[in-house]
């Protein structure tokens, strides 16, 4: 129990530098959330930033969703219903999920590794090539995001991502959260919780639940600060992006794999 | 049908309303601002209210490309802070969708005819653990904007 304790302390810790390395308050993320002490954005972001993750695969553990589920809390994710008289496993590969858990297993060892899987948040991504209007796009800051007002529901991103990281919303939406515009007919996926960048809080919904489990997979910083947590991470640890042949230059990194 | 012919209802009992108040009242009182709303309580919008009433959609479009693609959450023209201070409440003291026909938003756009879809995926209430985050900066933005010209009286 007691070594429990002192694992979670640290990652708090780790995650800690990770929001002062990004020049946000020091304060535990819990506590931001209660209280909400928000600085609302007053100038257009620009490239001195780029946000990403850093997932260690070794720590993320078999089984447990925190993430997932926290995504889908922060994002009003799980306000959606199937619709009427649909089969269950139809919904099941249609729902909205920003983040899904992976397990891969090497066939020769039988070694199993689990980890989150987003959008990579690419440097050149597929996806803003690809789309007719204009909707998906890469903000000045590294985060990859649809604007829903142009975004015209044909789904070329989807087909272009390589990571499955993209849900369309087929049915009308209710309920919709005031920080989380989202609706029928568009695409969307993972934007590193924009809401929260925007209005200067810490870290992202899934870093800090992951965190909360003791677990401490999931860093989230700035990749364009050599003295973030996330950077000294990636100094120092091999860490690889997922289908690297691409040359995508993710934004999220992983470490085991 | 139990729905069907009571919402039939409130736009008929809305339109009646809103028929009412306009050619009862004097032209310089004509409002279809929602009783008990914050707004009810201000002498002006966030701009002039015969701009308002011609030009608020184009405030809103522009801010919201400022919004989307450069994250800046500072603005009078925002979307979320209509919603907060034009928000009506029922017996219950519970936020009404401001795009029901009976309310803020919903009433004026039935009037008009115009299909309103701003709240297919905007938020027809303040909800969520950062709609008072959202509304905050909004109404620091409208009093920076206001300092001095006193075009807002609390
Ligand atoms: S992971 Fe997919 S959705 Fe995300 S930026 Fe890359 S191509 Fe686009
Ligand atoms: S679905 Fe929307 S964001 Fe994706 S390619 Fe089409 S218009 Fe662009």
């Amino acid at each position: 129990m007691s070594e429990r304790g002192t694992e979670i302390d640290r990652e708090r810790r780790r995650l800690l530098g990770a929001a002062a390395g990004a020049g946000v308050a020091l304060v535990a993320p819990a506590v931001v959330v209660r209280a909400l002490e928000t600085t609302p954005r007053d100038a257009p972001v620009d490239g001195r930033v780029r946000w990403g993750l850093a997932i260690d695969t070794a720590k993320c553990a078999a089984g447990c969703t925190a993430c997932v589920d926290a995504c889908a809390r922060e994002n009003g994710l799980d306000l959606q219903h199937p619709p009427e008289g649909a089969e269950p496993a139809d919904w099941a590969t249609q729902r909205a999920v920003w983040v899904r858990k992976v397990r891969l297993r090497d066939d020769q060892t039988g070694r199993e590794t689990n980890l989150p899987l987003m959008c990579q948040h690419c440097e050149h991504p597929p996806c803003v090539d690809v789309c007719p209007t204009g909707a998906s796009f890469k903000r000045a800051d590294g985060i990859v995001m649809v604007d829903r007002h142009t975004c015209i529901g044909c789904r070329y991103c989807m087909m272009a991502c390589p990571y499955k990281a993209r849900s369309f919303i087929h049915e009308a939406l209710s309920d919709q959260l005031s920080h989380v515009p989202r609706g029928k007919g568009c695409v969307e996926s993972c934007n590193l919780c924009v809401h929260r960048r925007d209005f200067g809080l810490p870290s992202t919904a899934c870093a800090e639940a992951c965190a909360e489990t003791g677990h401490g997979a999931i860093l989230f910083g700035d990749l364009a600060d050599p003295d973030s947590a996330i950077s000294r991470f990636l100094a120092s640890e091999p860490t690889r992006q997922i289908r690297e042949d691409l040359a995508l230059n993710t934004g999220v990194r992983y470490a085991g794999v | 049908m139990v729905t069907a012919v009571s919402t039939t209802r409130t736009h008929a009992v809305a339109l009646l309303w809103i028929l009412a108040v306009l050619t009862a009242m004097p032209a310089s009182a004509r409002s279809t601002v929602v009783p008990g709303s914050e707004a009810a309580g201000l002498g002006a919008c966030v701009e002039p209210t015969e701009l308002m009433r011609r030009q608020h959609m184009e405030f809103i479009k522009h801010q919201r490309d400022r919004t989307v693609h450069g994250g800046i959450r500072t603005s009078k023209h925002s979307l979320a802070g209509c919603v907060e201070c034009h928000i009506g409440h029922d017996a219950q003291g519970q936020a009404v969708p401001i795009d029901r026909a009976d309310q803020f938003c919903g009433a004026c756009h039935a009037y008009v005819a115009v299909d309103l879809n701003c709240f297919d995926c905007h938020a027809a209430v303040p909800r969520g653990p950062m709609a008072g985050s959202l509304a905050e900066a909004a109404r620091r933005a409208v009093d920076e904007a206001q300092h001095g010209q006193g075009a807002v009286q609390p």
